[in-house]
């Protein structure tokens, strides 16, 4: 496809652009070359400056050397709108709508085409309507954006993009909140855009998404552009390593699991959520001391409770708990309780329930444990205790920088993760809950992560993974059950089983015909 | 027809006690449309009490009391405006400060220059706004019904009072019907989605600040040019916290507010009417169960009885870039 482009200059070059903030040096002498009508993967692992360089593209900041050029002529982007009429377009990971409004006020917004509404949104109606039958884009003008689902809300941002005249689409990470059928169908979506000569850049570190949707791909390693491949001439060994500048190992070396005795089990447990919905109906398993319990599914469809549950965050409505053998008495199912008969639990969002952002690195590396001795006598905490144990674990897992004293929120994702493991595994559970270990985690740190659970199994602890990464259920798990609307729909040993089946099996089609 | 007159006497003195919260309910309305939370409504009003108090007292022209009364508001409502929206400043604190100002440097200042306690001279009637008359109020006047309701609810009011009601379809037409009122809710709503939409997000705040002045400053200056004709301190008397009640009740509305405000100003004439009124069994009633009623109907239906008031979601929020 990109041979087509011929003679005819390419929709975006970026040539040698430069970015710092303060002492972080986000990119660095990078160049971009982007041919018309080719959907482009731009790949990295976080903070790699994926986003910074876009931002770039798109007026948020201007760099501090280089030059950008939109076909072929070198063009000053300083602003948002600058950007738009230089034919941009951007879809942000965090959707830039107004919920209470409807979709069409979100369309217009900013290219209202007058003073007063009433004619431009004659008009954008139209377009509205003439976009959904060109392209398969077909939303209802007149839906209020809160109300509308994930996927459609995507679809009103790239209706915006298209309406101001957008040639050239960038998307952030557009598949991180889709499921996987929304994910298939903004693919569709952007191989439609594609045949109408758009141009489409697509930012995301799933090698998955990259192999099966673009043309061509960039890859960038803190700041630096390091390669561009043909994705048909590519794999995705090759990009993960490009990725990391090393060799990772994308499958983890972990011997066979030796089972021992049943120290967590479930039976017909029943989970509702806020609203009173029942979330998990009648779930039962049993997760022995020495094993990695994977529990697959798409997001949404009960894990989470199922983990909160678990974990004494939320109360079940019925069915039984029982550990080591004996039920877990309801006074005894919250937290604190769970903890100190040796329950641990990696939440599966660390930013809302694992960590407080503002703390200190060694207050969030004591929290659920802070009425232990270790850390003071009577009310009074012993900050010198505390702060050593805090470097201790950050020792341990190394955490960068290694500063207990260092606002948490100032760590990245994958630092963060990594105190919460700390945290939850030092204590030295015999049970422990892990959801979303990796999620948000770059892959230097997902593969130390993945280590060390699989450290805790052979050390004879029963570890329960709540994950929606596929790659991650199979790289850790000894036995693998699916969850599908709340209900298990078949349990699996990793190496009798495929992707294929279990996508059937998340898609709710009950145990195999044959 | 004894009740029917008592009824328009109260009706007619419910619709001038209303005016006020009306102004300021509507200037409020638009600040935090835009995502401005303004508590400072109540020291705003007494600033353009003040205001216009001084322009009319030194110039003899109602006018002139009407600019400066207006003028003044609108540069204290750019202070708030800049420390909320350039500075980042907690928009609560700014409000309160700015109400505190008020009510200190009015007072002072009025007292420096005339020694009155606070007080200002009593205005001419030529620097105060008189009542207009519409055609053949009069002669209608005399038709049963129909008649008083023309020529003492309709007709008969100053002009600030007719700006003050047609200020509501014109809120509503601004805000549904136009591109600024579009992007003024926008932004009070998603910031981010406004600048990314290449909108500037300052400019439709410090936009929707002035208005608010304006409107605020309308609230103070009747006050003065068309109710009491001298400022006296702390004169605005909560109405702009009342004002405030009747923008939550009225879930930033604008024909809500309206009805909201009426619903509050008829009280309050209600409770002046009731002063002294011999009841049967209860003897004399209690005027400040009455007065107090406003302040009790916010707090019992705001705990629930209009369903969830949900304020602009950006509302109090400082707008950041981020990364």
């Amino acid at each position: 496809m990109t041979s087509t482009a011929g003679m005819a200059p390419p929709a975006i070059a970026l040539i040698g652009i430069d970015k710092s903030f303060g002492p972080v040096h986000a990119n660095r002498n990078v160049n971009l070359v982007v041919e018309r009508g080719v959907i482009h993967g731009i790949v990295g692992e976080n903070g790699a400056g994926k986003s910074t360089l876009m931002s770039i593209l798109y007026g948020f900041y201007e760099a501090d050397a280089g030059e950008i050029r939109v076909d072929g002529e070198t063009v000053r982007i300083r602003s948002s709108r600058e950007a738009i009429r230089h034919g941009i377009g951007m879809v942000f990971q965090h959707f830039m709508l107004v919920p209470p409004l409807t979709v069409l006020e979100n369309v217009m917004l900013g290219a209202e085409g007058g003073a007063l509404l009433a004619r431009g949104a004659r008009a954008i109606r139209r377009r509205l309507a003439e976009l959904g039958r060109e392209y398969g884009l077909e939303v209802d003008p007149d839906a209020i954006v809160g109300e509308l689902s994930v996927g459609l809300q995507q679809r009103v941002e790239i209706l915006k993009a298209l309406v101001r005249g957008a040639e050239i689409l960038v998307l952030d990470e557009p598949t991180a909140v889709l499921t996987p059928a929304e994910a298939d169908q903004l693919f569709e979506m952007l191989r439609v855009l594609k045949s109408q000569d758009k141009t489409i850049v697509f930012i995301t570190h799933k090698l998955r998404e990259i192999m099966a949707l673009t043309d061509r791909v960039s890859v960038m390693r803190r700041g630096e552009m390091v390669a561009t491949y043909e994705t048909s001439a590519t794999s995705p060994p090759e990009l993960a390593d490009a990725m990391v500048g090393r060799k990772v190992i994308l499958k983890i070396d972990k011997g066979p699991a030796h089972p021992g005795r049943v120290a967590l089990e479930a039976r017909d447990l029943v989970v509702r959520d806020d609203r009173g919905v029942a979330r998990v109906g009648g779930v039962s398993f049993t997760l022995r001391e020495g094993e990695i319990l994977g529990i697959a599914g798409v997001a949404g469809n009960g894990q989470s409770e199922l983990l909160e549950a678990l974990a004494g965050i939320r109360a079940s409505s019925g069915g039984e708990i029982l550990i080591n053998g004996r039920p877990l008495a309801l006074a005894q199912r919250n937290p604190h309780d769970e903890r100190r008969i040796g329950v641990g639990h990696v939440p599966e969002d660390r930013h809302r329930a694992g960590l407080v952002m503002p703390f200190e690195a060694c207050e969030s590396a004591m929290l659920g444990f802070q009425h232990e001795r270790t850390y003071g006598r009577g009310w009074l905490y012993d900050r010198k205790a505390i702060i050593a144990d805090a470097d201790k674990k950050m020792g341990a897992f190394d955490v960068r920088p290694r500063a207990p004293l260092l606002k948490t929120a100032n760590f990245s994702g994958g630092n963060q993760q990594k105190l919460v493991l700390a945290r939850e595994i030092e204590r030295n559970p015999k049970i422990l809950l892990v959801g979303q270990p990796t999620r948000g985690v770059d892959i230097g740190a997902i593969e130390f992560i993945h280590k060390r659970i699989v450290a805790q199994r052979d050390a004879g602890k029963a570890v329960l993974l709540v994950s929606v990464e596929l790659d991650e259920i199979f790289a850790l798990s000894d036995r693998i059950i699916v969850l599908c609307g709340g209900r298990v729909t078949g349990e699996r040993k990793p190496d009798e089983t495929n992707a294929r089946d279990l996508g059937l099996l998340m898609a709710g089609v009950s145990e195999r015909a044959a | 027809m004894g009740w029917f007159d008592a009824f328009i006497v109260v009706f007619a003195s419910g619709i001038r006690l209303a005016v006020p919260l009306i102004l300021a309910c509507l200037a409020g309305l638009w600040s935090e449309r835009s995502g401005v939370v303004d508590i400072g409504l109540e020291g705003k009003i007494l600033v353009g009490a003040f205001g216009s108090a001084v322009g009319a007292t030194f110039t003899g022209d109602v006018w002139a009391g009407l600019a400066l009364g207006v003028a003044s508001t609108v540069v204290f409502s750019l202070v708030h405006g800049y420390a909320s929206i350039d500075q980042r400043a907690n928009q609560i604190v700014s409000g309160t400060a700015i109400n505190m100002v008020a009510d200190g440097l009015t007072a002072l200042v009025g007292n420096a220059i005339w020694e009155q306690g606070g007080r200002t001279p009593q205005l001419p009637d030529q620097a105060q706004f008189g009542t207009i008359e519409w055609p053949f109020a009069r002669e209608i006047g005399s038709v049963p019904i129909v008649g008083p309701i023309y020529q003492r609810l309709l007709s008969g009011h100053d002009l600030i009072t007719y700006v003050a009601f047609l200020m509501v379809p014109l809120t509503y037409w601004a805000l549904y019907s136009t591109r600024f009122g579009l992007r003024l809710r926008a932004v009070g709503e998603n910031p981010a989605a406004v600048d990314t939409a290449g909108i500037s997000v300052r400019a439709l705040r410090y936009s929707a600040v002035v208005i608010c002045g304006v409107l605020v400053g309308l609230a103070g200056v009747y006050l003065v040019l068309s109710q009491e004709a001298y400022f006296q301190p702390h004169m605005s008397a909560g109405r702009g916290f009342i004002a405030l009640a009747a923008l939550v009740f009225a879930k930033w509305r604008p024909w809500p507010a309206l009805a909201t405000c009426l619903l509050f100003g008829f009280l309050d004439a209600l409770a002046i009417r009731l002063q002294g009124v011999e009841l049967p069994a209860i003897g004399p009633v209690p005027v400040q169960a009455i007065e107090a009623l406003p302040y009790v109907l916010t707090v019992v239906l705001l705990a629930g009885f209009i369903g969830k008031a949900i304020p602009p979601r950006a509302s109090g929020i400082p707008y950041v870039k981020e990364r």
